[in-house]
Formats: structure tokens, sequence, C-alpha cells
């Protein structure tokens, strides 16, 4: 198994006819997920790429094609929008892919989701992002082919295999995933939570359910500067992971009070320092990258001394 | 984004949250006009972004950013001696910065200074109110030699701040009677603001109680989230870039995210945690970064050589590390960039890249075959230390 997606996931993609949504659903496509439908209000009735029928709700989009995740390219000022129209049509999860949700939006909807009803399987639906890369099972085709790709991951860096990723960062994922790839380490499932300081899945969430699923052996957890998130991972771990973790933590010299890139990479107030995380994880017995170059390696070394 | 005090002291106005009256002048005549239109003592501050305007020194060796006087005549004498002069503080780095704009007011007499704050809370994805009876001073100062001194209250975001709130907050800063209601009042009309305006911070430092009996918010910082400013329109008129650093402002006009640094090995990269991991491996390898520059997951020719300029326009800067993940990009389409960008830009300073990803060996050919003086990493830490080892051996 692997964690949130499989390849018989079926994936609908709220915002296919924008250009951003377009090229990657197309690419999902390419990779092999079962793409089933397209969201794009007004433009109903159409097919995307002559064969993904596209609705006009994500309500609808759900009765035809029995889709269960939808992929958010949605602008920034439809985004909070576009969440929750795919909770309220009970999807198991949204993954929204949208850079630069005002901080406002994403308290409301993180708030609605925490009230919101239960689906058909009796689940409530779960946010990954935004921000955020999305999520990557791997198929058993070449280049991982065959697999589940949701986001704007490149797919054939990817091999199918046992080592789980989760990371803020989306191309720092994809260094821990080509160095593992080219090692000969496939891996389960890899997950982008995102650079937002607000989002929808924490490292801990993710952590859970690694440490849960069989097919994963062991786990690299990339983070960066701000926040508690990866303090409260290495707690978590420390007390109930049963599998090997090395982690990468970002912007050791990034200047106080000063946004890097993402949303939530800030240091304020002295808290949220990578020697800080660093600290914590390492306390966690978590093995540490020194740098990005030795994600794999840092890894690798800790499965083997087991 | 941040704005100037007079400019808070606005946004105080248009939500009724209680102030100082006082107004911004551009000119000495325009502050004596102000000063006439105002009652009892008055105070005269310069207007930069910058703290610790108090203590500063203007480069005409005129001393101090903030003045007390008592006529106008005082008021428009004390402008004309900041007015066009470069202030000097702790905070704007020995080249000072230009005072464009004043603030005159009328000075109050204060009994109590308290203080008040609204942010995002990430852990419990809400704002919470802040709130302290130790005024005036550095807060994070306060909240670790006397956290007892400090109130720390939730909101949740689909109720708002409640009024029950804002008069719990009154009572633990000793606010009572008329003060419990006008602090109530003030409380939640700078939520109001807090929320209308997409603030991710607005703190009132000192929020104070006059010997007549007033509750004045009298200096406020704000911070606004970036990600709102499309639907902010009002807020972006307020931006003064003239406050920020000019490198930025460009590398923002080509969608580049750039923040400079003190280092001397500039670095260029897509994406924004590879963007401060690459810092980070710099300094590990001995350098120092001389900034952060996330050119996001396009990277277009026309990006990286505006980034290539941006870079070369730091005098600081010894040599270049591109450090490139290329992923859904062709790494040779990447490759032409870098060497077209280095070729337009004269570039005469050691460059290392650090390709990897797609079509990775047609893009390391292209480079090899450029002509350029580069070298090429075969790992972000290879690259590290031959950019590092590159910079040392040219200095």
């Amino acid at each position: 198994m692997s964690i949130l997606v499989t390849p018989d996931t079926k994936v609908l993609i709220q915002g296919i006819t924008g250009s951003f949504g377009a090229r990657h659903a197309k690419l999902s496509l390419d990779y092999g997920t079962k793409v089933v439908a397209g969201v794009t209000p007004g433009k109903g009735g159409q097919l995307f790429e002559g064969k993904v029928p596209i609705f006009d709700t994500v309500e609808e989009a759900v009765r035809e094609t029995g889709a269960t995740v939808s992929a958010i390219f949605v602008p920034p000022p439809f985004a909070a929008d576009a969440i929750m129209e795919g909770v309220d049509a009970g999807l198991d999860l949204v993954v929204a892919i949208t850079e630069g949700i005002p901080v406002i939006d994403m308290m409301k909807v993180k708030h609605a989701m925490l009230g919101s009803k239960t689906n058909a399987s009796g689940r409530k639906t779960r946010l990954i992002g935004p921000n955020c890369p999305g999520l990557v099972t791997p198929g058993t085709g070449k280049d991982s082919h065959g697999g589940c790709r949701i986001g704007i991951a490149p797919g054939y860096i990817h091999k199918k295999g046992t080592i789980g990723v989760v990371s803020r960062s989306g191309t720092l994922t994809y260094e821990a995933v080509w160095q593992l790839t080219t090692r000969g380490y496939g891996q389960s499932t890899c997950v982008g939570i995102g650079g937002d300081p607000i989002n929808g899945t924490s490292h801990t969430d993710v952590l859970k359910m690694f440490n849960e699923d069989p097919e994963t052996e062991a786990i690299i957890m990339i983070g960066e500067i701000g926040g508690t998130a990866e303090e409260e991972a290495a707690a978590w771990a420390a007390e109930h992971c049963k599998k090997p973790i090395a982690a990468f933590i970002a912007g050791a010299t990034a200047p106080e009070g000063r946004r890097m890139g993402h949303a939530g990479a800030i240091v304020s107030g002295g808290q949220g320092t990578a020697a800080g995380k660093i600290a914590a994880l390492r306390a966690a017995g978590i093995a540490i990258a020194e740098t990005p170059s030795d994600m794999a390696d840092a890894l690798i070394a800790r499965m083997k001394s087991r | 984004m941040n704005i100037h005090e007079f400019q808070a002291r606005e946004l105080f106005a248009e939500f009724g949250v209680a102030t100082q009256p006082g107004s911004v002048s551009h000119t000495p005549e325009e502050a004596e006009a102000v000063a006439a239109g105002l009652g009892g003592k008055l105070v005269v501050k310069a207007q930069i972004h910058a703290g610790g305007r108090g203590k500063g020194t203007f480069k005409s060796g005129f001393k101090g950013g903030v003045h007390l006087c008592d006529t106008p005549a005082e008021a428009k004498e004390l402008a004309s001696n900041m007015l066009g002069q470069v202030l000097v503080t702790h905070q704007t780095g020995p080249e000072g910065k230009e005072v464009g704009k004043i603030f005159v007011g009328e000075a109050v007499d204060i009994a109590r200074e308290l203080y008040f704050a609204i942010l995002i809370d990430r852990a419990s994805s809400s704002p919470v109110v802040i709130a302290s009876t130790e005024g005036g001073v550095d807060i994070e100062t306060v909240a670790h030699n006397t956290p007892e001194k400090i109130l720390r209250l939730t909101v949740n975001p689909a109720l708002g701040l409640m009024p029950y709130q804002t008069r719990l907050i009154a009572a633990s800063l000793g606010l009572t009677g008329p003060l419990m209601t006008q602090a109530s009042k003030l409380f939640l009309n700078l939520y109001r603001l807090f929320i209308e305006r997409d603030c991710s911070m607005v703190e009132v430092n000192p929020l104070v109680v006059t010997k007549d009996g007033k509750l004045l918010a009298l200096d406020a910082k704000f911070n606004f989230d970036d990600n709102a400013l499309y639907r902010q329109s009002g807020v972006i008129a307020m931006r003064d870039v003239t406050e920020e650093d000019p490198r930025e402002v460009e590398a923002s006009k080509f969608g580049l995210n750039y923040i400079g640094l003190d280092g001397n090995i500039a670095c260029l990269v897509n994406g924004a945690g590879l963007a401060m991991a690459t810092m980070d491996i710099i300094q590990h390898a001995g350098g120092s970064p001389a900034n952060f520059l996330d050119v996001g997951g396009g990277a277009t020719r026309e990006q990286v050589t505006a980034a290539f300029r941006i870079i070369l326009g730091d005098k600081l800067v010894k040599g270049i590390f591109v450090n490139i993940f290329g992923g859904i990009m062709d790494c040779d389409i990447i490759a032409h960039g870098i060497v077209e960008a280095a070729k337009e830009t004269g570039l005469s300073i050691p460059l290392v890249v650090r390709l990897e990803g797609n079509n990775v060996e047609a893009g390391k050919k292209t480079l090899a075959e450029s002509g350029l003086k580069l070298e090429s990493g075969e790992n972000i830490l290879d690259a590290a230390h031959k950019i590092v080892a590159a910079v040392k051996a040219a200095a």
C-alpha cells in the first residue's frame, strides 16, 4: 500500500482549462493517473484532451465519475471557494496547488473544515497544501509510469518502493526523490505539504500515515524555518514512530524577520529557527542530513545501522 | 509590506481607533499650518520606516528625529531641520534615510503605557490577541523575563473578537469604569481593521492612558499579508518603495523573489526551499551567501538574465552559484538561458553551475561548449565547494 492515494484513485482537477491546470492535467494523464474529470464553471459538457469530461460543479463531477480526490489549480482569489466546494462535495482529499492564497482565507477554510460533515465513506475531507507540489504514489511502469500523480511534481524522477517523503518545499522534495531513485531506493508516496503558514496537513499527520502504512519502511522529512510543525513532528516521532527517519531543515542562514519565498518561512521573535528544529529532531533520535546533497545518504545510513 | 506611522494613524482614523490628533506634512509651512490647528504641547516626528528615530542623528548634525515643542513657529523650525535631511538610526545602517515627510501631532501627557497586538497564530490557525501592562518597551523582553505579564487570547475566526473578550483584556490591563468602555471599542475597531485590511500583524506599542483619562493608540506597527494585496488597493497605495531595498524592488518586477544579504557569493536557484538550502550549503562549505534568489519553477531566459543583472549590481558579489533542479523544465533550455545571460551581462567573476534533472546531459554539454569560464558541480555540495574555492582563489 501507499498512503492517501493509489494508482486506482480517481482524480478530478478544479481549474483544468487554465494554462497551469491544463499543462499538469496533461502530464498526469501521460503518467497514467486516472484523471476522470475536470471542473471549470461555465465549461460543463466540454472535453479536455478529447477524453476527460468537464463539469460546472465539483458536486456533479463527483456524482458522474466517482472521483474521490481533487487537485486545485484555480487562482488565489477563488481558491478558498474551490477548496470548500471540494469539501462540501464529500471528497476524501483536496490537494491545493495554488500559491498566494490570503492567510485570512485559509484561516476561515481551516475552521470551516473542522465543522464539516463526514462523507459517504464516513470520512472527513483532508486538505493538503496550499502552495504545495502535491503528491505522487509511483507506479510500476517505466520511469514509475502508472502511478498517481496529483499536482506539479515531475513523475519520471520517482521509482516505486518503500521510502516515504514528506516536505514543505517542492524542489527539495524532487532533490530527495531523485537522490533516492538514483541510489536504487523507490518511494511509497511523496507528499508536499506546502510552504504556507496555515496548511491542511502537517508533518505529524503524514508521519502518522507512513508509520501505519505496511509498505513504507523509512521516511525522509524535509522542513524549513518558521512555525513549530517540525518540532511537533519530532516530539510525536520520539514517542510513536517505529520507522527510521532522516530530516533536512532549510534556512539556517536566513535573516530574522524576512519571508524566504514561502509565506510560512520566517523566523520571528527568535522562534522557528533552523537550529531549534534540528536540535528537536536530533533529540528525537532522527538522523539529520547536514546538507541537501545528503538527504538520501543520511536515511540509507540510518536504515543500515538498525 | 510595512507602512509609515502617519499612514497607521490614517488607518486608525478610518476605523475609529482613538489616537492623538495630528497630520502628515511635506514642507515646513505645512507643518506650521498643521500645528496651528492643534492645541497644547506639540510633537514633530520624522517619517521613515526604521525604528530608533528619537535617538537618531541627521547627517547635517541635527540631533533626534522626534522633538517636542510649544508653538507652530517652533514646529516649522523643527520641520525645516528634518525635511530633506538624512537621518541615521541604529536600524537604518550608516547610509541613513532621507526624510521626506514629518508627522505633527498633539503631545500626549501619559499616565500609563500598555501593549496590545493582534497577529495570526499558526498553531491554532486563528488570530490571537496579546496584551500586557508593560507597554513602551520591547515585548519580547517582557515575554522572556516576566511571562506572567503577557495575556494571550485566541479568537475564533468565524465569530471574530467578541465584546466579552475585550472586557477580559481590559480588566487584565487594569482598565475599569469609563476606560473599560473606551478599551472595548478600541479593541473591536482594531480587530475590524486587522481583518478588513488583511493584516498579518498589528502591534500598538504603546497603548496609553492619558492623565485626563483617555485611551489612545500612540504608536503602531503594521504588517500586511502580501498574498492579499490584490484586494487591498488602499494598502498598496501606501507602499513607499524608497523604503525598500532597490534590488528587491527591481527583482519583483521580473517575478523573482530576491532578498539581499551581506556575503559575497550570489546564488540563483529555482524553488524557495532549495534557494534557502543553497544559502546554507555555501556557508557549510566555508563561504558566505550574498542573497536569497528564487527564480520560480519556470526560470525563463528573461528571468535568468534579469537575475544576473541584479546579482551583478551588488558590488560585494565575487562569485555566482547557479543551482537548478530541472524537474519539468528541460535542463538544456535552462543551460542556454544561463549561457546567454552570462554573455549578455559580460560576466567576469567565477560561475559554478549545478544542473540536475530532465535532459541534464545535454544541458551540461551546452555549458561545457559555451566558451564561458564556468565550472560544473557534480552535486550541490561539490558545486558549493567549487564556488567557495574559486572566490577565495580570485581574492
